[in-house]
């Protein structure tokens, strides 16, 4: 199988194998890593086609770019003899071609006047065509790896480029600073178009957002063709009555007028008020016939309880007769609101696992975000269910905390253990107060004050002894 | 929201769950929109299989829109039978010769009748209706209300 160099972007390092393997999986390519590592935007794959690398490369938007691999080597002399041993015998066909030369860098670079001497060390290629920069009708690159204030580059690879990926243009179009519409936990958008491409967006399926918010998810999914809806638990958001978290705007902002800003709105099919613990939507048991699943997959962010509260419909405490009586006697006036109490986080977790098992197709898949701290021990839980298999697990990293793309695939009734139905009754946090439900928003709370009286310390210090160094100054 | 909408949603309330009568949802009221949409056969394709064809009748025909067959289309019939097939599916076997090529299909009468209601009809204002319980959601701007009150949780 031919050999190929992904030029990968450095960022966001644990999804980028999972990424590329999503992609080739819904290309239905298959895909080989040779050479990977998290430090290096270098990756050698193995790929049976151009084409193929065009299919899974074009969607990505951690990859840079595709390129067939020529040759590789530690100096330059040993790059050329790669580079005669490998594809010698495809210099022939791009002898008449017009073409591009360039010389690529990472972590350091050489100037104008080197590259050109490097550009001229490939003559024996011979190129006869005309160079053209803008749409030659190929393209070779010569890739230098530096280590980090090192002034000569470490590793060379040599290739004929395949295909571009979408990054920079879907970032640019979707960037969130030019958004009619967000709120104030709207996810980045390279990281909503990345979760729909970990999620198996593709032409033609249906993907649902149960926290929707201000629509970040179901319109990263529509960029990539799939028809979406989804709800959230605060009205508000979705009519935009709710106001915009940007400074200063102010008039009508809603999801749909996001969905206009980017001619998506054929593929939204709308979307209403609803909490997950309550759904609307059919969740019948599997059984039953006519609750086949009917959603291709769901991604979603789902409130942590610190930003956003996270809430479910229901009293803190048991309604007594009269309070019921009241609720039902004002519940169609039109300034009426349903109670809401806080939720167990873990609680929320397993509704959405089981949720996904009531309404995904087989093969479905479910992506959602989940926080927890970096300092602890033991080994972090990560929430399953008998009809639901992990597929990955990307992390993103941040100073005390970090937050992690849960990816699952719905098993086929086929490849469903028998009697792992015999669902396993936990038991939650109990209490009414939002940090007794919620281990992670707890952790965070004392964190930050931890981190707060870290802070003011370091003021003291700051301000406190300087004089006394001052004077020792001059002495030295 | 779109019609299709109505395919997935029944009574909020535990208690309905159950019962087949809380499927689907009916409106009432409803003031109707038409939201010109871009036809998409691939999605039609996909999600043809999944519709609860009875249901969506009884919806259509409480709404007062041209009544739907009693069967649903087959899948083939969403496309407009192709005279030429082959001439297009000449695949020129490009490199690797595993590109498939995409034959251009013509959506059929029947596929846009179906686009029209699943996705271009959308309810603006009204109420859905549990068939079951009777409680009502309101529908306002194309926003439903799911949101239970107190006493019902």
């Amino acid at each position: 199988m031919p050999i190929y160099l992904i030029r990968l972007a450095q960022v966001h390092e644990s999804f980028r194998k999972v990424e590329l393997q999503a992609l080739a999986d819904l290309a239905g390519v298959s895909l080989q890593f040779i050479k990977y590592d998290d430090n290096s935007p270098y990756c050698i794959v193995n790929l049976p086609s151009d084409s193929a690398a065009r299919k899974v490369i074009t969607r990505s938007i951690l990859a840079q770019g595709i390129y067939e691999l020529w040759g590789e080597g530690s100096t330059y002399d040993t790059l050329h003899d790669s580079i005669h041993d490998l594809s010698a015998s495809k210099w022939s066909k791009y002898q008449t071609a017009s073409f591009r030369f360039t010389v690529e860098g990472y972590q350091g670079g050489k100037s104008a006047a080197d590259q050109r001497t490097i550009i001229d060390s490939f003559s024996y290629i011979a190129l006869k065509g005309q160079p053209r920069m803008r749409d030659p009708d190929v393209a070779f690159r010569v890739f230098e790896a530096y280590d980090l204030n090192v002034s000569e580059p470490k590793y060379f690879y040599f290739g004929r480029f395949i295909a571009e990926s979408c990054r920079n243009e879907a970032k640019k179009t979707y960037d969130l600073k030019k958004r009619h519409y967000i709120s104030t936990t709207s996810m980045d958008a390279e990281l909503t178009l990345l979760t729909a491409n970990i999620a198996h967006v593709a032409p033609g399926k249906l993907f649902y957002d149960p926290f929707m918010g201000t629509g970040g998810f179901p319109i990263a999914c529509a960029h990539f063709g799939a028809v979406v809806f989804g709800s959230d638990i605060d009205g508000r958001t979705i009519r935009g009555l709710g106001g915009s978290a940007r400074r200063g705007q102010t008039g009508k902002m809603d999801v749909v007028g996001n969905f206009k800003q980017y001619s998506l709105e054929s593929s939204y099919l709308g979307s209403f008020v609803s909490d997950l613990t309550n759904t609307p939507l059919r969740i019948l048991p599997i059984d039953e016939d006519y609750t086949k699943g009917y959603l291709d997959g769901i991604v979603c962010d789902p409130p942590y309880g610190i930003r956003e509260g996270l809430k479910v419909l229901g009293s803190r405490q048991q309604l007594l007769d009269t309070e019921r009586q009241s609720h039902q006697d004002q519940y169609m006036l039109p300034g009426y609101i349903p109670p809401k109490k806080p939720y167990s986080f873990t609680a929320l977790l397993d509704d959405i696992l089981a949720f996904a098992v009531a309404t995904l197709v087989a093969d479905g898949r479910l992506s959602m975000w989940m926080p927890t701290a970096n300092d602890e021990d033991i080994e972090l839980i990560i929430p399953n269910h008998p009809c639901l298999e992990l597929e990955s697990v990307c992390v993103q990293a941040f100073n005390k905390w970090s937050r992690r793309l849960l990816t699952y695939r719905r098993l086929r009734e086929s490849e469903v253990p028998e009697g792992a139905l015999e669902a396993v009754k936990r038991d939650y946090e109990q209490g009414t107060r939002a940090s007794d439900l919620n281990d992670f928003r707890r952790k965070y709370f004392q964190g930050f004050k931890e981190f707060e009286s870290m802070k003011k310390e370091f003021i003291r210090m700051k301000a406190g002894p300087p004089r006394e160094l001052d004077a020792e100054v001059p002495k030295r | 929201m779109k019609l299709l909408t109505l395919n997935f949603l029944t009574c909020a309330i535990k208690t309905c769950k159950t019962n087949p009568a809380s499927f689907p949802l009916h409106p009432r009221d409803a003031e109707l929109e038409i939201q010109e949409a871009d036809l998409n056969l691939t999605f039609l394709k996909n999600i043809l299989p999944r519709l609860m064809w009875e249901e969506l009748r009884v919806i259509s025909s409480e709404l007062g829109l041209p009544e739907l067959p009693a069967t649903p289309p087959a899948p083939a019939d969403l496309v407009e039978p192709s005279n030429t097939p082959l001439d297009t599916a000449e695949v020129t076997l490009a490199e690797g010769g595993a590109e498939a090529q995409e034959v251009e299909e013509t959506p059929s009468q029947t596929a846009k009748d179906l686009h029209r209601i699943l996705l271009e009809t959308c309810i603006q204002e009204g109420k859905l209706v549990c068939g079951s319980c009777g409680h009502e959601y309101a529908v306002k701007e194309g926003v439903a209300n799911f949101l239970l009150p107190g006493h019902l949780v």
